[in-house]
């Protein structure tokens, strides 16, 4: 291959570099997912060890048996809110940046109504001297869902930036990647909330 | 309690003579280097062109001199403890504390396992990869900046710890209940997970940024099969990471849950299970080991290959040994507790794995013995510290798999035995490789070689130094002798701690001929010039470059078309040659958030420690600020033109011209 | 100049993919807790249907919303995550046969 060749070789890499980037730093967030996933997986061991061991307060059963509707209710916001972010980005494609951010509030409404219902039970919990002090199965528990919780809220507050990040700039590359990874963010929870439930709470009553 | 200060007060310092004279030390070693840089005024120079830098070349250099700061206090720590045995013979009371020698092996091991081997080994990756794979800089050059800061701050907390409170007396690994809130109220235990869980956000981001690199950065023409085996050998390393530290992550953050909110993971009252602590810290800390050696063999494959002349025997073996032993050191971590009662089915199974993962060793082993076999040898230091490995590691991995068997770990388990195993395959493997390493690209990092003579020097008194250290503990653990004895009352054993005191002081030899070595080859740089970028007749890309090598690597993106490229491109006259012209370099600028990120965690982190909650709460924000902040920038990078491209690469031309003129 | 970079890359979804994704999920998620709330059913069963609506609702999201599919484009996307799911599996599995030994022997 001449010299010649490779400098034009090499303008064709400079321009196709924005390309690059995008699709290297979302598959480097990919992959901090799948190290987040693993996080999540040391929090499920602890609770698949430690559910037996209520000490002298509740079980599963005894927190949820009766309480399975709220978080059915839970479960289809975050649903909900997934699946609008989804229509977040299809409108991102077609450049509609006024529907992207109706969305993305759309979503970030349905996100902080699971994070407002998952308060709710846990201040409720606490106050019934059910805290995570008070015995293992409570500390795994408490842990494994509120660390899901956290991931959530960090979500909307990236969501909150975004937001203020596409009205200011439009949907520039920066921006579109940015919205990639936080769609790879937001549904990967919903992914991990599927285990939640079925482990903590479906599996907690059941056996 | 105090709101403003937490449990911080005038009591956190500590009165203890020895440590206050360490303070006095530090204290006199640290004004005289401020001193010095203030003098010679060059905080802008560093700051500008070291501290907010995110060449990953730079990078590099910076861990490896943290690190090897941290190797004096680690080894310092190591004299402290044979010499508290020589002086507690007969059972005597030495000179230290029970409580500080706790402290003692404690920094020891989390000294040298997180703060000299990762940070080695980090170093290196960060040295070699991009240059071996044709690539300017890493994926997220920014975030390695991040992730050095945040290496610097966990070994910041662990030094702070000296001077300001205790740090923890749990050994390395602080087991539940001992490192629980109840039997370690004090502040180190806080102080060993803080800087853990921050240098480990830092190591988590290294292991992303160079999968990414990896997989997604190579040079044109470079399959993962024609990628230099350094280079495998980092990423299996960066998915080990991945994998990995994340367990570290959650398992110390209930630790801290059970600490600071009352939680009950691990405690023994409300359901806790300290063995589930043991089980999770395992699942990292085998995985974690082979983190720190399988680098160490990529070293060493690339060592034996250019000092032998010949390509590596059995590349693709190579390839899928590293391979295996990836996957396999994720099935062997309860070898760590055999003996903590999970009978005989679970022992078996990964009693019998662990002495699989011997197997694909074995094949690496024997694959740098077909290399040398054969080859036009020559005996550089680095190659001394390769074939030292050779001998030392596989003593080692022996002992290896005789712990392995359930019931010999039983009799051996804890026991001196034990320690002079993991010392053994660590130095022997991780500090060898990383001396092999640091030795044959340190020209490519400053433009000079290493003076040869002191470089032998000190390979040999750590060989010897080594084997008299280590060898008597062996025995000693056969005798009965446990670890962390602060003093003993057998006068079987005193001959073999003796011998074991006098390995220690050859160790304390061979590192001050290395300081020597560093003095030396500094004083000599003029003569012994890297004047081509192949001092060694290298075989892989990043000899093509000059030494050191130009800020943004290669002017032009080589096109790679078998394994050993640069070899292969000597070989057909195709090296060397200048190009047409040249097209502007589109690079990263150099950035300050890392440092200031890493500022505001470890005021948070060290607002943890004291409880101190406002500056908590304040250092946290100002990290979610800054974070934010760093994303509104968007003056972040520009273009090198060509011309100042060209002007580089002709005083490289020329350089290479007056080397041909004098060789 | 515009740069519609999205389009080349891969990973995109459609309308038709969310709305599947969106309603396979409802039902995957509708069952097993009926299933719970209303009682009646053998805990064996109970206990299959949630495992395997969990495992196939966690796929359909994975497909209709992550975009994971077969395509080259998604081959190291598909790669790293079947890797990850080997070191969950390896640790999840592990750690509870190790525990419930370590529980059972001493009595802890």
């Amino acid at each position: 291959m001449s010299e010649l060749t490779h400098q034009q070789h090499d303008h064709a890499h400079g321009h196709e570099h924005h390309h690059d980037d995008t699709e290297i730093t979302v598959f480097g967030f990919w992959t901090y997912l799948m190290s987040d996933l693993i996080l999540f997986t040391s929090l499920f061991i602890a609770f698949a060890v430690l559910h037996p061991h209520v000490a002298d307060g509740p079980s599963a059963k005894d927190l949820f048996g009766e309480t399975l509707d709220y978080v059915l209710i839970e479960t289809f916001l975050l649903l909900i809110s997934s699946f609008t972010f989804g229509l977040a980005m299809l409108a991102s494609y077609k450049q509609k940046k006024q529907q992207v951010i109706g969305w993305l509030i759309v979503t970030f409404l349905f996100g902080a109504g699971f994070v407002g219902m998952e308060i709710n039970e846990f201040s409720h919990l606490v106050h019934e001297g059910y805290g995570p002090d008070r015995s293992a199965f409570l500390s795994s528990f408490f842990s494994l869902v509120g660390t899901h919780g956290l991931h959530v809220s960090s979500g909307l507050i990236w969501m909150t930036l975004l937001i203020v990040q596409i009205s200011k700039f439009g949907l520039t590359t920066n921006v579109t990647r940015r919205l990639a990874c936080l769609s790879l963010f937001w549904h990967f929870l919903d992914i991990v909330w599927i285990l939640v439930f079925s482990v903590v709470y479906l599996l907690g009553v059941s056996s | 309690m105090d709101m403003l200060l937490g449990k911080l007060s005038w009591a956190a310092i500590p009165t203890d003579p020895i440590v206050l004279v360490t303070m006095a030390a530090m204290a006199l070693g640290g004004i005289a280097v401020f001193g010095a840089l203030t003098y010679f005024k060059l905080w802008g120079y560093l700051w500008k062109e070291w501290f907010t830098t995110i060449d990953h070349k730079k990078i590099g250099i910076m861990y490896v001199i943290v690190s090897m700061i941290m190797l004096l206090r680690g080894f310092a720590d190591a004299i402290m403890m044979r010499l508290q045995l020589a002086l507690a013979a007969g059972g005597g009371e030495g000179y230290l504390h029970p409580q500080h020698y706790d402290q003692i092996f404690t920094a020891h091991g989390v000294i040298m396992i997180f703060f000299v081997a990762m940070g080695l080994v980090v170093a290196l990756m960060n040295i070699v990869v991009p240059l071996q794979i044709g690539a300017r800089d890493v994926a997220f050059p920014m975030l390695n900046n991040v992730s050095f800061w945040l290496f610097v701050a966990g070994a910041g907390f662990v030094m702070i710890s000296l001077v300001l409170g205790e740090f923890a007396a749990t050994g390395w690994l602080a087991y539940p209940p001992l490192s629980g809130i109840e039997f370690s109220p004090g502040v180190g235990v806080d102080y060993y997970i803080w800087a853990l869980q921050i240098s480990g956000l830092g190591t988590l981001l290294t292991g992303v940024n160079f999968f990414v690199t990896i997989m997604k950065m190579r040079a044109p023409g470079m399959t993962l099969m024609k990628m230099p085996i350094f280079t495998w050998t980092a990423l299996c390393t960066a998915i080990l990471i991945i994998a990995v530290f994340p367990v570290l992550t959650g398992t110390l953050a209930m630790l801290t849950a059970d600490r600071y909110l009352g939680m009950h993971f691990f405690t023994n009252e409300a359901g806790g299970s300290p063995m589930l602590y043991i089980n999770l810290i395992w699942t990292w800390g085998h995985p974690e080991v082979y983190i720190l050696v399988l680098p160490a063999f990529g070293v060493f494959s690339e060592v034996v290959a250019t000092f032998s002349r010949k390509p590596l025997f059995g590349y693709k073996s190579m390839v899928y040994a590293t391979v295996s032993i990836t996957v396999l050191s994720f099935l062997v971590w309860l070898h760590h507790f055999f003996t903590m009662g999970a009978g005989p089915s679970v022992n078996a199974f990964f009693g019998i794995m662990t002495m699989v993962i011997a197997i694909p060793t074995g094949v690496k082993i024997f694959s740098w013995l077909f290399t040398m076999y054969k080859g036009r040898i020559r005996f550089t230091v680095p190659m001394l510290w390769t074939m030292g490995f050779l001998v030392t590691f596989t003593i080692g991995g022996m002992t290896g798999v005789l712990l392995a068997v359930p019931p010999a770990d039983f009799v051996v388990h804890n026991s001196l035995f034990l320690i002079a195993h993991f010392h053994n395959v660590i130095i022997g493997g991780v500090v060898f490789g990383m001396f092999a390493g640091l030795t044959y690209w340190f020209p490519k990092m400053f433009g000079f070689t290493l003076n040869e003579t002191w470089g032998r020097r000190s390979f040999w008194f750590w060989l010897t130094g080594f084997y008299f250290a280590f060898m008597p503990l062996y025995v000693l653990g056969f005798m009965g002798m446990t670890r962390r004895l602060n003093t003993y009352n057998n006068p079987a054993w005193d001959p073999y701690l003796n011998v074991a005191f006098f390995g220690a002081v050859l160790i304390a030899l061979g590192i001050l001929c290395t300081l020597i070595q560093i003095a030396v080859s500094i004083r000599d740089r003029k003569q012994n010039a890297d004047v081509t970028g192949d001092p060694w007749d290298g075989r892989t890309l990043e000899w093509a470059t000059s030494s050191p090598a130009p800020y943004y690597n290669f002017a032009h993106t080589p096109h790679v078309h078998e394994i050993d490229a640069f070899w292969e491109d000597k070989q057909a006259g195709r090296a060397y040659r200048k190009p047409a012209g040249y097209a502007p370099i589109h690079m990263p600028k150099n950035r300050v958030e890392g440092i200031v990120l890493a500022f505001f965690i470890s005021a948070f982190g060290f607002a943890m420690v004291w409880h101190i909650w406002w500056l908590a709460a304040g250092g946290l924000l100002a990290s979610i600020a800054t974070f934010i902040a760093l994303t509104f920038n968007t003056d972040v990078d520009y273009h090198i033109q060509p011309d100042e491209v060209e002007k580089v690469e002709n005083e490289r031309y020329a350089q290479l011209e007056n080397a041909k003129g004098r060789g | 100049m515009s740069h519609d970079h999205n389009s080349h890359a891969s990973g995109h979804g459609n309308l038709k993919q969310y709305v599947v994704g969106f309603i396979l999920s409802i039902l995957l998620t509708v069952v097993p807790f009926w299933m719970v709330m209303n009682g009646g059913f053998s805990t064996g069963l109970v206990l299959t249907v949630i495992a395997v609506t969990a495992i196939v609702q966690v796929a359909v999201q994975l497909v209709f919303f992550l975009h994971l599919d077969s395509s080259e484009a998604q081959q190291m996307n598909v790669g790293a995550f079947a890797y990850t799911i080997m070191s969950v599996a390896i640790l999840v599995i592990g750690s509870i046969w190790i525990m419930h030994h370590l529980h059972t022997n001493m009595m802890m």
